[in-house]
């Protein structure tokens, strides 16, 4: 059975096992410059494709401006 | 090219010498003001309140333009001024993009005030030659090159019959003629403008650079809003600058240690991080191409979508591999972020330059998105091909991508036809048809000559014809206050249509780029929240102007540990920098509050200038309703997910109950009167009355309350 969890404030499915990285790619953030906090929390880069992401959680993807 | 015949054709008009002077704590205490209708040269000196108040660059610029014109002043009246200035940072060499200078005039195209940021060497050089601005009044009754010598302290005005207009041949002849041996190329930079801004409002300026990697001419822009066409009008063919040889402290800087660690660092964080966060060493700002289509925010087929199947055509790699990057894609000395990408050895296939190999400076996104998708063109070559044109005719590259744009998709609906263009098929991907249309802006004829006034015009123009429905022209003309919007799409971040059409000078994104915020990050769901971001970052990027930066190397890089500081999207390690900098270069001790309020004042005092000449005011912030909503309905059903989403969720209305016609009327109502609230909000965050004027409250708080500025007001605020 899966959850949900919040990405940027819209709610998204979750299921078990699910990574920072699963979300990066289903969500189709391709941009490099992201600042990503689990329920608070700063993941670094390196951690993304193993970091662990609770059913409920709260997931701010943040990206950066550039170009612009 | 024969120079010496070239030179020997001139005619001596003016011959004014002058003291070489000092640079001290960046600025040179003086500005330069020519006036061409009796040939007037003098030097005006800079006051301390015009640094106090008005810092450099932008600032200085409106100051002298504000005391030059009255309200009633057009931008083809002999009056209006071209003022280049630099700021005080200008011309350091030890942090990334020290280099810009700014270009301010009455505008073609908007009627105010247009500034455009510009790199290349003349803003350097002209403080090396000993001037902190160039203020150009009055109108040569022939074509006449302005040269400055730095070196022997020396200002010439000249007749100059038979240079070339097109400004790659022309700065070339031109960096030679003035060079004193081959050697001294370096040391000169040429301001021009090319043949199509003889007869198009969105004539552009091109500074010049001398790449002694390539040993070539190289360009930078100073693009937006006519400054070229106001170039051509005073019947200026070029200004020239010689500069004494570079040395590392030109600016007699307070404390260049300061200013040394700084670009250390920062130069650290370029070669550790740039490969892998936006490579911009590689492809410059070309990167954001799949980006921005993956995020459904590239211009395709004028604005009506977001991304196209065939990006990957001319994506950042396709770009990759026709650059070739060298250490010195700088547009000033010492920028490691070195973004100015060359394509070398292109050979062009129309015009009057067929068959030659040229180097075509970009494309920046910018071009690469106006001149392709936004046009419906693919191919790569066809785009360099168009950049290429666009420089060397003068021509603005954003609104000429936007206004082709808006004729193609008028050309699509039926409002004009081969006959009415002259027989051009203005069809959404015809590239040889653009690439016409350009060469007839250059020659200032046919629909190119129509076209190349921009799209407010254009409106009105087929509107005068009976050629189609104003109202409908008017949603789908992508220009605010007279100007061609950018190339990003706004739809769906109603921050970022503010960011646009509540702009000074109209929609260019360098007061605020505020897409990722809002609509991706959802960081500033509340309109206060979006208000707060439409303060603080136009204020923040007001400041590069008034300093003589470049903004790239605050955002397009970052620290390693930026994202843990508190707020990562203003980069604070870099905000710091740029603070130390500043104190460093002028003694100085501001901190991060004032440098807001340094920008705040020259802000508000643009404002007020609008407001002077007439425009500046709530109605002059509206936009096309196509930077806001969907507003044909194949624009509607390409995205209908997400407009039914706002339907339901946000309405609580049922779209599977209403018709088409229903669903896009509802939307725009609601979106329509989202933007309004914006305003709202906005203006009170910024100290603004309900219509968008300035209180004098606020300009008091702000040490802005000349009197001058409330005299302009205070009428309206009486009302
Ligand atoms: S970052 Fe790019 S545009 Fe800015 S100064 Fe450096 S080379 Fe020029």
């Amino acid at each position: 059975m899966s959850g949900t969890i919040t990405v940027n404030r819209e709610t998204m499915e979750w299921r078990p096992g699910m990574t920072v990285a699963d979300i990066l790619e289903e969500r189709r953030y391709t941009f490099k410059m992201l600042v990503i906090r689990v329920n608070g929390t700063l993941i670094k880069k390196d951690r993304w494709p193993d970091a662990a992401v609770p059913e409920g959680a709260d997931v701010q993807v943040l990206h950066l401006m550039s170009g612009g | 090219m024969d120079y010496t015949a070239l030179k020997a054709a001139h005619t001596l008009l003016k011959e004014y010498a002058y003291d070489l002077g000092t640079i001290e704590r960046g600025y040179t205490n003086r500005t330069l003001y020519i006036n061409l209708d009796d040939n007037t040269v003098k030097e005006k000196p800079v006051s301390e309140m015009m640094k106090k108040k008005f810092i450099g660059g932008k600032g200085f610029g409106l100051r002298l333009l504000w005391d030059a014109v009255t309200p009633t002043t057009k931008w083809n009246d002999p009056e209006n001024e071209l003022i280049i200035s630099p700021g005080p940072i200008a011309g350091i060499t030890q942090y990334s993009g020290t280099g810009k200078s700014l270009v301010v005039t009455l505008s073609p195209m908007t009627d105010i005030v247009i500034d455009s940021n510009v790199g290349g060497y003349f803003g350097p050089y002209l403080k090396f030659s000993g001037f902190d601005a160039i203020e150009i009044q009055g109108k040569a009754k022939k074509d006449v090159i302005i040269a400055i010598d730095g070196v022997e302290g020396r200002v010439t005005i000249e007749e100059a019959p038979d240079e070339p207009l097109d400004s790659h041949v022309l700065a070339e002849a031109l960096t030679n003629m003035y060079a004193a041996d081959a050697d001294d190329r370096r040391n000169v930079a040429v301001v021009s403008a090319g043949s199509a801004a003889d007869y198009c409002g969105i004539g552009m300026l091109n500074f010049s650079l001398f790449d002694v990697q390539r040993q070539e001419i190289r360009m930078k822009q100073a693009g937006r809003g006519g400054t070229g066409r106001v170039l051509r009008d005073k019947k200026i063919k070029a200004i020239v600058c010689r500069s004494p040889q570079l040395k590392g402290d030109m600016n007699n800087v307070v404390d260049m240690d300061a200013i040394k660690e700084r670009g250390k660092r920062f130069n650290r964080e370029i070669r550790e991080f740039d490969d892998v966060q936006c490579r911009m060493r590689k492809v410059g700002t070309a990167h954001l191409m799949e980006i921005m289509d993956e995020y459904d925010l590239l211009p395709t087929h004028n604005f009506k979508f977001g991304n196209h199947p065939d990006i990957g055509r001319i994506d950042s790699h396709v770009w990759e591999d026709r650059f070739t990057p060298r250490s010195s894609d700088g547009c000033w000395y010492g920028c490691t972020m070195a973004c100015a990408k060359v394509a070398e050895d292109f050979t062009v296939t129309t015009g009057p330059y067929k068959g030659d190999n040229v180097l075509v400076d970009g494309p920046e996104y910018e071009s690469a998105a106006g001149l392709g998708p936004n046009i419906g063109v693919f191919d790569p070559d066809i785009i360099l091909e168009l950049n290429f044109y666009c420089d060397t005719y003068g021509l603005d590259t954003i609104s000429f991508g936007t206004l082709t744009a808006f004729a193609m998709e008028c050309y699509g609906m039926g409002i004009l036809n081969k006959e009415r263009t002259g027989g051009l098929e203005l069809t959404f991907g015809n590239g040889q048809a653009a690439l016409e249309l350009i060469h007839q802006m250059s020659r200032g004829e046919g629909f190119g000559l129509i076209a190349g006034q921009g799209v407010r015009k254009m409106k009105r123009y087929f509107a005068e014809k009976g050629w189609g429905d104003p109202q409908i022209m008017q949603d789908i003309g992508m220009e605010n206050k007279g100007l061609e919007y950018s190339q990003y799409v706004s739809k769906e971040s109603l921050a970022q249509q503010g960011g646009y059409a509540m702009t000074n000078k109209g929609p260019q994104h360098d007061e605020a780029w505020l897409i990722f915020m809002d609509m991706v990050n959802k960081q500033i769901p509340t309109f206060e929240d979006k208000a707060e971001a439409l303060h603080y970052f136009p204020m923040f990027r007001t400041w590069f102007g008034l300093m003589g930066l470049c903004k790239l190397p605050w955002n397009d890089v970052e620290p390693e540990n930026n994202a843990e500081t508190d707020e990562p999207a203003k980069v604070p390690e870099h905000v710091d920098n740029y603070v130390t900098i500043y104190n460093a270069v002028t003694g100085s001790h501001i901190d991060k509050q004032e440098m807001i309020r340094q920008s705040e004042r020259v802000y508000n005092f643009q404002r007020i200038f609008n407001i002077r000449m007439g425009a500046g005011l709530r109605a002059n912030d509206a936009q096309p309703y196509r930077a806001a909503g969907p507003v044909t309905a194949e624009e509607y059903e390409s995205r209908a997910d997400r407009y039914d989403k706002q339907l339901k969720d946000v309405l609580g209305l049922d779209p599977a109950a209403m018709t088409i016609e229903e669903k896009m009327a509802a939307t725009r109502t609601y979106r329509e009167d989202q933007y309004e609230k914006l305003l709202d909000a906005v203006y009170e965050r910024r100290g603004w009355t309900p219509g968008g004027v300035p209180t004098i409250e606020h300009l008091k708080k702000i040490g802005m309350d000349l009197p001058e500025l409330i005299e302009v007001v205070k009428p309206l605020l009486e009302k």
